[in-house]
């Protein structure tokens, strides 16, 4: 079974390079366009859940949070994609319980290597 | 792909402008309009994003200060004025050119640009013109293999809170393994007693010694996500110096330590010794029965013990051994698509091969003795089931046909199907070809799957012409008769025009099996544990308050039921409380009703003699650990012939199917009889 990957983000660019990406790395892709739509797609049979952190509705940030105060997706992998190398954002998508991050721009192999580093 | 994605970015673009530019005239309204504010961040923020992804480099570049400013007046550090607004729709014009020109521009344009953002900087205060964010990503994990190999030790305790954050700390640990060679040493020091265990916490450590060329930087990189929370440390372990040394680990490997590199060794053993490890293994459990009864008749303590030691070893010695043989069936069913290939271009059809569940496995003796009644069945679905591609066009099919074969556990067996999506099979056609062969009568009315049956009777064809591939009236008996030989049944079901599907019940080994033990009258059956769900007792007023219908009441569930005894023409009286035994078949859940259930048995499984090849219901037979012979019952069979003769019963007398399934009946009885006579005879030889 392929696992399922969704990805949340309001730039249909992005989640096209997103899906088209992963889908070649034999992922099945589940696209949202804010945080809130990530929301309503979210569920157990979902693997892995990236999210960028500036999005309309509801942001990364608060979907990390909401994620992780949803029983029914405990322990559920989070990337979050960021442009800002600061740590203090980090910290706090950190804080909020992401497993990890992707500084943009990034390149398809570091999108892959980082999915298969939370992924497996 | 890239330019695909380039076109996007700029429609997407495109549509962030528009958005940038309402929000900036609408916060030129209400300068502190934080909700347009906040819209405007964000376009800025994806232009910016994605620019840098697709190539616009110095787009990304100039959109980064608009955010920076934005950011700021975001975060209340500056203020929105019309000044600023100006700038910032200045800015959102150059972006636009940016985009047009495929990102390049003339250096008038770029001084323009410079200008802008030296005035935003001005008028929100930030002092120096920060860089964009470098290309590159701080999960970067890319790197060259340098310098010789170098051991390292690490020592690697996750955060705590791991497992709630998604992190998984094998995929690390498996990361790492992929930099070198390694051996991993667990440190459970801090794993706290089982009552005091969170399941959700991560207690564990791990002590790795690493031997790669890989740089420290590879290292760190694969904790990046972790190292904030995590213990760990790195350093390179002694005897660093020493380059094509072994490391210290190699030479004294960890008694806990697993190499993670390279696959699990593994060798080559004929299969003729596996068998004969088998076949030893079986002798020794009939034994072991042998010993088990003494042991219980003596009622000596100490040899009892000793005997259950041995009755626990012969029994993981059994799985272990039985293991051995399993394969899965991968092999023989990946062989299948060259054989649907080349059909396809001898008959002139096509069809796919799909495979289900070719990680089953299953008793090497048994995969062996599949293969050709498999390829019967495909060659029978490619030229019979399926339709040229003209036919399947004229019936609305897609042209290309799907044949699946598929495998999946069930109980103690394995189905195997293979079924096409070709034109099925015809009723009425097979009975006229049936009755004109003589295998059945004229005034029959056999069910489906009875008439569906007797395509596996012995010369039985219904294909218009005979090909080279099948149609001569020698496939599907001899696919019967090799399935039989395996103790397997076939079910065929078919809808006209939807395909066919044939399916394989095959045991999942041919030498030993876990068994329950019961006893009817003086003899004793053995039912395969597999299949069994639980023994409750039948009194007399259970009996008697299902007015004459086999029917009992278990926690509330109707379960049918069969007595052995009346089943097998037992003659002996009925115990005052009899058991049933709950089993669980394709047809439901039936019960079996016995004297008494007597317990586990280790069953090897032994094959029956010519005479009782033909019972179905039997599926061999087995020593018991006084010498006697109990067989082995089939209750899925089983319960197919009571259903079989009741429904035939019901069809008052017709004798219209061959009663070959009485005959076999009868021979059992018999059979059974002398049976027990033999077993009189050698108990007064004793």
């Amino acid at each position: 079974m392929a696992k399922v990957i969704l990805t949340a983000d309001d730039s249909a660019t992005v989640r096209q390079m997103v899906k088209f990406t992963l889908s070649d790395g034999g992922y099945t892709v589940i696209e949202a366009v804010d945080g809130q739509d990530a929301l309503a797609r979210l569920s157990p049979a979902v693997n892995l859940l990236i999210t960028d952190l500036n999005m309309p509705n509801l942001d990364g940030i608060g979907l990390i949070r909401s994620v992780r105060s949803n029983p029914a997706l405990k322990g559920m992998p989070i990337i979050m994609l960021t442009t800002e190398s600061h740590d203090a954002r980090k910290q706090e998508a950190r804080a909020a319980g992401a497993t990890g991050w992707i500084v943009k721009p990034f390149t398809t192999q570091q999108l892959l290597a980082v999915v298969k580093k939370v992924l497996g | 792909m890239i330019d695909k994605l380039q076109a996007s970015f700029r429609e997407e673009a495109g549509e962030l402008l528009a958005e940038l530019e309402s929000a900036l005239l609408e916060l030129d309204c209400r300068h502190d309009d934080r909700e347009a504010l906040g819209r405007a961040f964000r376009a800025l923020h994806t232009i910016k994003g994605s620019g840098a992804m697709f190539g616009f480099d110095e787009l990304a570049a100039f959109a980064h200060h608009l955010e920076t400013a934005f950011d700021r007046l975001r975060n209340g550090e500056a203020a929105a004025t019309r000044e600023l607004i100006n700038l910032a729709l200045a800015s959102l014009d150059q972006i636009r050119v940016l985009l047009d020109s495929g990102g390049r521009s003339s250096s008038a344009e770029a001084e323009r640009r410079a200008a802008i953002v030296a005035e935003i900087e001005r008028l929100t205060g930030i002092q120096a013109s920060a860089a964009p964010a470098s290309p590159g990503s701080g999960a970067e994990m890319s790197f060259g293999r340098c310098g010789p190999a170098r051991a390292w030790k690490i020592y690697f305790r996750p955060p705590a809170d791991a497992f709630l954050n998604g992190t998984n700390p094998l995929l690390l640990l498996r990361e790492l393994a992929g930099l070198g060679s390694m051996e991993v040493v667990l440190d459970t020091s801090a794993v706290p007693r089982l009552q005091d265990i969170d399941p959700e916490r991560c207690y564990a450590a791990w002590q790795v010694i690493l031997k790669t060329a890989a740089p420290r930087e590879a290292i760190q990189d694969v904790f990046i996500f972790v190292e904030d929370g995590c213990e760990l440390r790195i350093e390179a372990a002694s005897g660093d110096s020493q380059e094509n040394a072994p490391p210290a680990a190699d030479a004294a490997p960890a008694r806990n330590g697993r190499q993670m590199a390279g696959p699990a060794p593994s060798m080559r053993v004929a299969a003729e010794k596996v068998d004969q490890l088998v076949n030893l293994v079986g002798e020794l459990v009939t034994v072991q029965a042998r010993l088990g009864e003494i042991s219980l008749r003596r009622g000596d303590p100490e040899l009892q013990a000793v005997s259950e030691e041995i009755d626990r070893l012969t029994g993981e010695l059994r799985e272990n051994s039985m293991s051995i043989r399993m394969m899965p069936l991968r092999a023989t069913f990946e062989r299948f698509r060259r054989l649907v290939r080349d059909l396809g271009i001898e008959l002139e059809k096509k069809a796919d091969l799909t495979v289900e569940g070719a990680e089953t496995e299953l008793d090497k003796t048994v995969i062996d003795q599949l293969n050709d009644p498999l390829v019967h069945l495909i060659r029978n679905a490619m030229d019979h089931g399926i339709e040229t591609p003209a036919e399947r066009r004229a019936s609305g099919k897609p042209e290309r046909a799907t044949i699946l074969i598929s495998a999946q556990h069930s109980g103690a067996q394995v189905l195997i199907r293979v079924r096409d999506d070709g034109r099925g099979l015809n009723a009425e056609a097979v009975r006229r070809r049936a009755v004109e062969q003589g295998l059945l009568d004229e005034a029959a009315q056999p069910s489906e799957a009875e008439l569906f049956s007797l395509i596996l009777a012995p010369g039985f064809s219904t294909a218009r012409e005979i090909t080279g591939v099948s149609g001569r009236g020698v496939g599907m008996d001899v696919v019967r008769r090799s399935v039989e030989a395996l103790r397997g049944s076939i079910e065929i079901a078919s809808r006209p025009g939807a395909g066919l599907t044939v399916t394989l019940r095959l045991p999942l080994t041919l030498a030993i099996i876990d068994g329950l033990l019961v006893r009817v009258g003086g003899g004793q059956f053995v039912l395969p544990l597999a299949n069994s769900l639980e023994c409750v007792e039948l009194g007399r007023k259970d009996i008697d308050a299902a007015h004459g219908n086999h029917i009992a009441m278990v926690r509330g569930e109707t379960i049918p039921y069969i007595r052995l005894r009346e089943y097998f023409g037992i003659q002996a009286d009925p115990p005052e409380r009899e058991q049933i035994m709950v089993v669980e078949t394709e047809e439901g859940n039936f019960g079996f009703v016995v004297d008494e259930v007597l317990g586990n048995h280790q069953t090897v499984i032994k094959n029956l003699g010519r005479m009782y090849r033909d019972v179905p219901t039997v599926s061999g037979a087995t020593i018991l650990g006084n010498g006697t012979v109990a067989l082995i019952l089939d209750p899925h069979r089983l319960v197919q012939h009571a259903i079989q003769s009741a429904s035939r019963r019901r069809r008052d007398g017709s004798r219209a199917i061959r009663p070959e399934a009485a005959a076999g009946r009868e021979t059992l009885q018999n059979g059974f009889q002398r049976k027990a006579e033999r077993t009189d005879d050698t108990h007064k030889k004793q």
